[in-house]
């Protein structure tokens, strides 16, 4: 069944909330709080209705985040990894990485070489650009890309 | 100017609600608002801006069927309709009007690019961002 207007509406408050605020903490009590939905539905609500569960959503603005900053500013990765919400340098490079492809020093670097028009962009469109697509969730993807080097090593293996 | 846009219409879920915030909150007018059964044609201008009209239009048979309609109305509460930009003098200053009257702002004004913006939505969750004019 298809959800109610009105409850899509409340639910956009949290995504607006995490949008706002990517790099606090948001415990499902909050954000369930924030739809004035309860805590038991409030993850399949959200999923249903924006297509990604709610923690996962916030890791690609997060995500998304970092890019921008590792893109525009000079700052310390160390920095970088606190301002946007992780608590440990070791797991935001290991998350980053596993999102993205690099590390954040490859992925700043590499845009930081790289010639470019993006003040001609508004910048939200910018940051969306940057986002994410995170279809399945980072364990998930961590195990089918091992999966995916195991096959492929024992292709080699076969090959030879 | 002697041409150009004259009419871009926003999809709202209740036209009477559409019409207080646009008009109350934000401090738009009536241009139009012309009844024919149920279908309602609403639309509001700014004041300072007298050659073009905001459509606030219900999805609603029969110019679209009746699922058309629900999706058009979840996609709104979904934020998920194209931007809408709302040029101001002074971001701040406008903020802080348009907060006392019950607007609801995702983004406070935040100053980037050598200019201020902010963003709101309106209560059926079309998103504008306000940027001051330079």
């Amino acid at each position: 069944m298809s959800q109610e207007p009105k409850l899509l509406r409340r639910l956009l408050r949290a995504k607006d909330r995490m949008d706002a605020a990517s790099h606090e903490e948001w415990p499902v009590p909050r954000l369930a709080e924030v739809s004035g939905v309860s805590e038991a539905h409030f993850a399949r609500s959200f999923k249903e209705a924006f297509g990604v569960p709610p923690h996962r959503y916030l890791l690609t603005r997060r995500i998304e985040r970092a890019k921008t900053l590792l893109r525009d500013t000079d700052l310390p990765i160390i920095d970088i990894a606190f301002q946007t919400g992780w608590a440990s340098l070791g797991t935001f490079g290991r998350t980053f990485r596993d999102i993205t492809g690099e590390s954040p020093s490859e992925l700043r670097k590499r845009e930081q070489n790289t010639p470019n028009q993006l003040e001609q962009v508004p910048a939200c469109y910018l940051n969306a650009a940057n986002r994410p697509d995170l279809t399945i969730a980072v364990l998930e993807k961590r195990r089918q890309q091992a999966d995916g080097s195991i096959a492929e090593s024992n292709e080699t293996e076969s090959e030879k | 100017m002697t041409q150009g846009i004259g009419v871009v219409g926003l999809y709202v879920h209740d036209q009477d609600e559409a019409l207080t915030f646009y008009v109350e909150k934000l401090g738009f007018r009536v241009h139009t608002d012309v009844r024919n059964g149920d279908y309602r044609w609403l639309t509001v201008q700014h004041p300072e801006q007298p050659s073009f009209q905001l459509g606030l239009f219900k999805p609603q048979a029969p110019l679209v069927d009746a699922a058309t309609a629900q999706s058009l109305e979840a996609a709104v509460a979904k934020g998920a309709m194209p931007p809408l930009v709302l040029i101001v003098d002074d971001c701040q200053a406008a903020y802080k009007q348009y907060r006392v009257r019950g607007v609801e702002f995702t983004q406070e004004p935040v100053d980037r690019y050598g200019s201020v913006d902010a963003s709101f939505r309106d209560p059926f969750g079309n998103g504008w961002k306000m940027i001051q004019a330079r």
